[in-house]
């Protein structure tokens, strides 16, 4: 029987290529993880709203903060780019655009969708 | 020792299960919540926009508006599903010490509770109460 170090081992990631779709492939899920991490965002502002107008207004002035507005800014960029290949997933799960050219296609097409998206709402474009 | 003959073919002990033994059902949960999400996220985006800025009573008596606050629940409902399958896919993925990463599920799986509950309390406080 053959020792682990015997066997043939599959080619790790540093031998390829860098491309595209595999970064879109682990922002997928970096994006996934930081946007798990907003939720705990989201529910201090809904209790914060719950508990009366001074927490609400000290939330308020959180978020209108600088490191308020950087991770809110963080948090649409990385919502628009998780939302948006999240889709291309779903697609790719049912068999649409799944060849190379139209997968590097929707792979640019969801950069500039949350590169766009993050501008507009924050008043950058 | 003589093993017992099984009437059970063995298709019938695979079917549905794959390696993590409870077949596709995460998969597919992670993809309805998916599904769900994405009408959603754009209704609640264009929502917190639209309340960028807003005073406390204007914010509550946004809530408090049924329709916004069953959307709100939904969304709460769906956000906190699907976050926990992903969560747990990649704690599953590079977690590879078995005590740790059974701890890590768990507290995961009871913040995610927690917090998802406290939201829903929020929200129908707010909906109630206003």
């Amino acid at each position: 029987m053959n020792s682990p170090a015997d066997r043939p081992l599959s080619p790790h990631l540093q031998v390829y290529r860098w491309t595209l779709t595999m970064t879109l492939s682990i922002l997928h899920r970096v994006t996934g993880v930081t946007l798990s991490a907003g939720l705990l965002l989201l529910v201090s502002w809904l209790l914060a709203a719950a508990d009366g107008p001074e927490r609400y207004a000290e939330m308020q002035g959180f978020l209108d903060g600088p490191i308020g507005m950087t991770l809110l800014i963080g948090w649409t960029f990385a919502l628009a780019l998780h939302f948006a290949n999240g889709i291309r997933h779903l697609f790719w799960d049912m068999l649409i655009g799944l060849d190379m050219p139209q997968a590097r296609a929707s792979g640019w097409a969801v950069w500039a969708f949350a590169i766009i998206l993050t501008a507009a709402l924050w008043g950058l474009a | 020792m003589k093993r017992h003959p099984s009437l059970r073919t063995p298709i019938k002990r695979v079917r549905g299960f794959g390696s993590a033994h409870d077949g596709t059902h995460h998969f597919w949960v992670q993809r309805l919540t998916a599904v769900l999400l994405a009408p959603l996220l754009v209704w609640l985006v264009w929502s917190v926009v639209s309340l960028a800025g807003v005073s406390h009573v204007g914010f509550t008596e946004w809530v408090a508006r049924p329709l916004n606050a069953v959307l709100l629940l939904i969304s709460l409902g769906a956000l906190f599903w699907h976050s926990m399958l992903g969560l747990q896919v990649v704690v599953e993925d590079y977690v590879h010490n078995a005590p740790l990463k059974l701890a890590t599920l768990v507290i995961l799986k009871f913040a995610h509770l927690v917090l998802g509950l406290a939201a829903v309390y929020a929200v129908l406080r707010i909906g109630l109460g206003a």
